[in-house]
């Protein structure tokens, strides 16, 4: 029979398994939003899809000068030697794409390409992101007539088609260069956030924790951006990442309506598709086939990043 | 001289098209420093808009607050913002309803302990944290240090609600306001919390105005009880009187509605008929009327003035008669 020391120990064994328990429990507990987040994008075979394909790109843009097997802008004689606007010469030795229309190395300005439409993509979110979160901060923080006045302005902007809004807005510059490219862009997508924002801001600006943060004299200012604005980022963010691949679209479809960046020394795939490869699509399609994969490829991978963020960021979704 | 002494306070909804709604209609009541005092009614009596006029927290638009709400010396209906924020928070304390809901998801707790500590005291973030580690421990909240670190979300309701306490007496307010403050709580976890804000509120002397609809809640906790019904106070009286010897008609259905283990569990428990909705208006008469087992004629016609009593006040025309000790 068992006697006091067993009972003693069976207690022991039981208090450390609950010990155990406890501290798995607690493991699990101790992850914050983000990094819980995170931790279910990793799992997530679309977001990895996603991810990989936009760091590809990266790669590429960044190391261009590396990746790239000649200068994108240097003709080469072994190139233009046989060039007509009937014959555009295909994958030679030293030049696995053959060449672009004036002799130049095609991969060469397809990898060049990573770089500059990147570029647009990026920047004409990140602006439009900033502008849009300002309206937006502004018009659910302060309400009344200034709320009004925003919205009334998102409303005139929603109203044109976006790719038309952006063409009239680069007629509008004097002249046609890569920024009022980036600008136009950007300010199409800033009602999008702006309106966003708002919204949230608005719901924010009744729950609970802001009445509870009003109800410890917490100044008004500081609700705002500490308490309001960060809990009304997670749609925002993944907008953004959404706002990439459209803006990359836009961006080409300017380049392609010849209303993009006028230096043609620039490889840019919106550009490489509008005009090369619309103009010399039955002499050489792959002028055409190989920037449209490249922008839908990098579309297609924030697409996915974007949605899975949206699907990890979601607190319903949360163990 | 009290605490807080609300004079005769009347809150009115109104926009435009519709008819003004009278949430508060002349509600007056004291709290003396370190009482606690019980605001006791049904959902809709205005238990809650009470409260948050108090507090000056209600919209800015599309309501009208009349009367005083004397805090010592001040109104503070008639202080600015500026100055009222000044005081929420480090004289006045409030805790919520739904203590998930009132912390904020993304910031974790010690920093929103934290920031009430470095907006009234002008701590530095080190020490305000140091001391929010002090202030959950005296909450009763388990191994502090990393609890601190954690999101609202990964702490119990238990746990979030003591937290809530731990900021709404952070910088020792002289009252504090509990909005229904265990109605979101496990019956196991509202003893603990109650428990423990009666411990605080009594080792501070901080005065306490305790909002609820809970009857279990008033006879542990609080020393004078408002009955409201419609906006309005229609009995006040001590604790143990109240309970004793209930006089208006709706304490007492309140009272007998409160389930019972030592009398006749297979009988229906009792209910006060109808709702809140079947009122009417006050100054047609009692609004309680059309609901009262005990109407009479002089109920309907002018409004039932609050006469005060041998025990507190009481708004009744046929009040149930006190027992004749035999």
């Amino acid at each position: 029979m068992s006697g006091p020391g067993g009972i003693a120990t069976l207690a022991d064994h039981k208090r450390k398994r609950i010990d155990e328990l406890i501290a798995r429990t607690s493991d699990a507990g101790g992850v914050s939003l983000i990094r819980d987040a995170g931790r279910r994008l990793l799992r997530n075979p679309t977001a990895i899809v996603g991810a990989v394909l936009i760091l590809l790109f990266l790669i590429i843009a960044i190391f261009a000068p590396l990746v790239a097997p000649h200068d994108p802008v240097q003709r080469f004689p072994e190139l233009t030697k046989d060039l007509t606007v009937d014959n555009i010469p295909g994958a030679t030795a030293g030049h696995p794409l053959g060449s672009d229309p004036l002799g130049r190395d095609f991969a060469s300005r397809m990898i060049y390409g990573a770089r500059q439409t990147l570029f647009v993509g990026v920047l004409a979110t990140l602006i439009g992101l900033l502008l849009g979160v300002l309206l937006g901060a502004i018009a659910g923080a302060v309400g009344g007539w200034v709320d009004v006045l925003v919205m009334r302005l998102t409303d005139v902007m929603l109203a044109l088609p976006s790719l038309l809004l952006a063409i009239t807005l680069v007629a509008l510059a004097s002249r046609s260069t890569q920024w009022t490219v980036i600008i136009a862009v950007a300010v199409v997508n800033v009602p999008i956030f702006a309106r966003l924002l708002r919204g949230s801001m608005l719901a924010q600006r009744e729950s609970d924790h802001v009445l509870a943060a009003r109800a410890l004299g917490v100044r008004q200012r500081h609700i705002v951006l500490r308490h309001m604005l960060p809990n009304s980022l997670t749609a925002v963010i993944v907008q953004a990442t959404l706002t990439f691949a459209v803006a990359i679209l836009d961006a080409a479809a300017l380049s392609f309506l010849g209303l993009g960046d006028p230096d043609i020394n620039r490889a840019e795939w919106g550009l490489m598709l509008g005009v090369d490869g619309v103009r010399y699509f039955e002499v050489r399609p792959e002028l055409a086939y190989f920037p449209a994969l490249a922008i839908i490829l990098v579309a297609l991978g924030f697409t996915l990043l974007g949605e899975s963020i949206r699907e990890a960021l979601d607190p319903k979704n949360r163990r | 001289m009290p605490l807080l002494d609300v004079r005769d306070l009347s809150v009115v909804f109104q926009r435009k098209g519709t008819a003004p709604v009278k949430a508060v209609d002349g509600v007056s009541f004291t709290v003396e420093p370190g009482q606690t005092v019980g605001l006791v009614g049904e959902s809709g009596c205005g238990k809650s808009v009470t409260s948050l006029a108090i507090m000056g927290l209600l919209p800015r638009r599309g309501n009208k607050v009349t009367g005083e709400v004397m805090f010592e010396e001040t109104d503070l209906l008639t202080l600015r913002p500026q100055e009222l924020r000044d005081r929420r928070g480090r004289d006045i304390g409030m805790i919520f309803q739904d203590p998930l809901s009132s912390l904020n998801p993304v910031i974790p707790l010690g920093v929103q302990v934290a920031e009430v500590l470095e907006r009234h005291q002008g701590r530095t973030r080190q020490a305000a944290l140091k001391q929010a580690r002090e202030l959950l421990d005296a909450v009763g909240i388990p191994d502090p240090a990393r609890r601190l670190k954690e999101f609202p979300h990964q702490l119990s309701g238990g746990m979030r609600q003591r937290a809530l306490i731990a900021i709404a007496l952070a910088c020792k307010p002289r009252l504090l306001i509990a909005d229904e403050p265990t109605t979101a709580l496990d019956v196991t976890i509202q003893a603990q919390i109650l428990t423990l804000l009666k411990e605080l509120v009594d080792d501070s002397g901080t005065a306490l105005v305790m909002i609820t609809h809970d009857l279990g809640v008033v006879a542990g906790l609080c020393d004078t009880v408002n009955v409201l019904y419609a906006g309005k106070v229609v009995e006040r009286a001590g604790r143990h009187q109240l309970f004793r010897e209930p006089r208006h008609p709706y304490t007492d259905g309140l009272l007998q509605s409160v389930p019972r283990l030592d009398v006749d569990r297979g009988g229906r428990l009792h209910q006060i008929r109808g709702s809140v909705s079947d009122n009417i208006p006050w100054p047609e008469g009692c609004a309680f009327a059309p609901r009262c087992d005990r109407v009479i004629d002089d109920c309907i016609g002018d409004t039932v003035p609050l006469e005060p009593t041998r025990a507190g006040a009481l708004r009744c025309t046929n009040p149930v008669p006190r027992e004749v000790p035999v």
